[in-house]
């Protein structure tokens, strides 16, 4: 039986538990109609042309967990920031472990998809932003059919959210291949602030498949700034679907810090729903072996005044493939628009591969829209000087891209995150840097 | 210290040097002067380590110990300085960070602890200071849009700091204004002892009037067809170097 099989009848019985009743039962079965049509998709795809799936759907993935598994804080401390204080919402398999999560209901709501999609109290938010943002492609369509957990926040209005949030999500490998479909949703209302980490990790070589939706609307002078940590196992592959609502004079940003994992597929949206907004999207990739990343975003300029900053970072080794395909869209009306793009790649190897397709499609007549793509390898010249001056050639190397990718770590906001990517990335080029960062 | 004995080198199966004989002692100064295209900067290269070229005969020594086999960063670790006719830009690395990273990997490489924080600012700080440089500059991403002045002195500033054994300082006077001149040299000067030899790789008479050679040679077609005293670098600067070349072909 193949995976969208599986999918099929696992669905009959799924739905069949859950609120029969309710409104989202309907929008349930609606997206698995979809998927049911559509199937997962392949390289024909426009969109998926340089990321095949075959390799990652080939596994007997379990779809729900048989067991409840259960962490020890201290296995896992190191996949947190843990060295500040944070609110924690953290999933095992799937299911929520309250045993690592801090959750509140003190004046924000930060806690689980389960309890928003069934409590009445969180039904109005429900109503007005759940599955209204993610396109009803066949991979959304399949989270949606499946989404029953997740993270859940809520920030009213005028909140200055001091602590950050962490998503984690951990699979066990208790089960020969997982398959995971995580739902989030973040809706930040008027003039709140919130900073949000989100992390996936497998703790075992069992292969998993993740395939991740969130929704996050930035209301009216709402700052979000969410930041993705891709540093998983080499059997784990992800599919990770971000978008991104903004109303006026919002300030939104996804940092995407991508150094691991079989497959990794990032769809990042943002869409502008007012004037005098600001969208950012960095990504810093460094990648090996025979990993893959496709990093596919899309700008949507709907309204005058706005801007979008737009900058990835690609270091591949080895025999790894990159995807870079970032859309731009400026609508007619979405005068003095300044679009920004840059896509800066770096290929240590005669092996690595990089696709990167800037895509412009501009309506309106008075923007500024720039963007830039560049592939190369180390400067030779560069690396020669240093080594003169006693610099050995892996440090020298690891310098020139730690140098490279170092303007991306420029805009994290969260100290310790900072401190915490840097040191990925030392690890992660194999240098000790030899200074203080 | 340094002893070049014979020394052929290629380029793309090109030939550039073609039998060099250098020797280099302790305290000394040398200069090597020559036209465009003689082999002088090939020469700096290959001494530094530069991977571009193939010795096809002869060899380099260091104290005794051929280096030919010795990785750039291997020569440096042993005292080896080359400052850059064309610094290479680094953007991102600044000019402290890049510096701190040199010599705690140098000292790395000959088994010593890293430079305490204290003693490694308190030695930028002077050094900074013989080379008019000022603090600002050592935040600035290292040679980036650097004038042509600035990224010379940064050269100099970096020999300071690294305390070279032997420094070829190859083209530092070109790109260089009379004020920018007269503080390089001051600071090459500053750092010589009777430990440390200095080659100086110039077209021009100019800068040997502040860094006065004890040797001048006259590289001229991959070879060293003249030595003197600082004599014959005024001798070249009044007549050229065509009545050499008469000379050799004589």
């Amino acid at each position: 039986m193949d995976l969208k099989d599986k999918l099929v009848t696992s669905f009959l019985a799924f739905e069949n538990q859950v609120d029969v009743d309710s409104k989202i039962h309907d929008i349930r079965t609606e997206a698995f109609k979809t998927f049911e049509t559509e199937g997962f998709p392949t390289k024909k795809d426009e969109n998926w042309k340089y990321t095949s799936l075959k390799s990652v759907l080939k596994h007997d993935y379990s779809i729900f967990p048989k067991h409840e598994n259960a962490l020890e804080y201290s296995d896992v401390k190191k996949y947190f920031l843990h060295d500040i204080d944070t609110y924690k919402v953290v999933f095992i398999d799937g299911k929520y472990s309250s045993h690592l999560s801090q959750t509140t209901h003190d004046g924000i709501d930060v806690c689980l998809m389960s309890s928003a999609l069934n409590k009445p109290k969180y039904k109005l938010i429900i109503d007005n932003y759940f599955n209204k943002i993610a396109p009803k492609n066949s991979v959304n369509a399949l989270n949606t059919a499946f989404s029953k957990e997740g993270a859940y926040i809520h920030i009213p209005k005028n909140k200055v959210v001091e602590k950050p949030i962490q998503i984690v999500h951990f699979s066990t490998g208790n089960e020969a291949a997982t398959m995971l479909q995580p739902r989030n949703l973040i809706v930040v209302d008027e003039n709140s602030h919130v900073q949000i980490i989100e992390r996936h990790q497998s703790l075992t070589n069992n292969p998993v498949l993740t395939n991740s939706v969130t929704e996050i609307f930035a209301n009216k002078r709402a700052i979000v700034d969410y930041y993705k940590i891709q540093n998983d196992n080499q059997e784990a592959s992800l599919i990770d679907s971000t978008y991104v609502n903004q109303k006026r004079e919002s300030l939104a940003s996804v940092h995407t810090f991508t150094f691991g994992g079989k497959l990794t597929r990032n769809n990042l949206n943002f869409y502008q729903n007012g004037e005098h907004l600001d969208s950012t999207m960095k990504g810093i990739t460094i990648i090996g072996d025979k990993q893959h990343v496709d990093h596919n975003t899309l700008v949507h300029h709907i309204e005058p005044n706005c801007e979008s900053h737009q900058d990835y970072k690609g270091i591949y080794n080895d025999s790894s493939t990159g995807v870079f395909n970032g859309k731009v869209l400026v609508e007619k009306d979405a005068q003095k628009t300044n679009a920004f793009q840059a896509n800066n790649n770096i290929l240590t190897s005669d092996k690595a591969t990089i696709n990167t397709k800037p895509q412009l499609e501009i309506f309106a007549d008075d923007v500024k829209c720039s963007h830039g793509c560049t592939i190369g390898q180390l400067d030779e010249s560069a690396l020669f000087y240093m080594k003169q001056r006693g610099i050995p050639e892996k440090e020298a190397k690891g310098l020139l891209m730690y140098a490279f990718s170092n303007n991306v770590l420029s805009s994290v906001k969260i100290p310790e995150l900072k401190q915490r990517i840097t040191k990925l990335i030392a690890t992660k080029l194999g240098v000790d840097i030899g200074f203080d960062l | 210290m340094l002893k070049i004995k014979n020394l052929h080198a290629n380029i793309d199966g090109k030939s550039i040097l073609k039998g060099i004989n250098l020797e280099i002692n302790p305290g000394e100064v040398h200069a090597i002067m020559g036209p465009n295209g003689a082999g002088k900067s090939t020469l700096a290269s290959i001494i530094a380590g530069k991977e571009d070229y193939e010795v096809t005969e002869g060899n380099i020594t260091l104290e005794n110990e051929d280096i030919e086999e010795l990785a750039a960063e291997e020569r440096a670790h042993k005292g080896v300085f080359l400052s850059f006719q064309y610094p290479v830009e680094i953007p991102g690395v600044s000019v402290t960070n890049f510096i701190k990273t040199a010599i705690n990997e140098t000292r790395k490489a000959k088994g010593l602890e890293n430079m305490p924080a204290n003693v490694m600012l308190k030695m930028i700080k002077e050094k900074a200071e013989l080379l008019e440089i000022d603090r600002k500059f050592l935040s600035r991403s290292l040679n980036e849009g650097f004038s042509g002045g600035e990224k010379k002195r940064n050269e100099i500033f970096q020999m300071a700091m690294l305390e070279p054994k032997l420094a070829i300082l190859d083209e530092t006077d070109s790109g260089l204004d009379i004020d920018a001149l007269r503080i390089v040299s001051n600071g090459v000067n500053k750092l010589k002892s009777k430990d440390n030899a200095v080659v100086v790789i110039t077209h021009y008479q100019r800068l040997l009037d502040y860094i006065v050679p004890d040797f001048v040679h006259v590289l001229m077609d991959g070879k060293i067809v003249k030595s003197g005293d600082a004599s014959l670098a005024l001798e070249l600067e009044k007549k050229g170097y065509d009545w050499i070349k008469e000379e050799v072909n004589a």
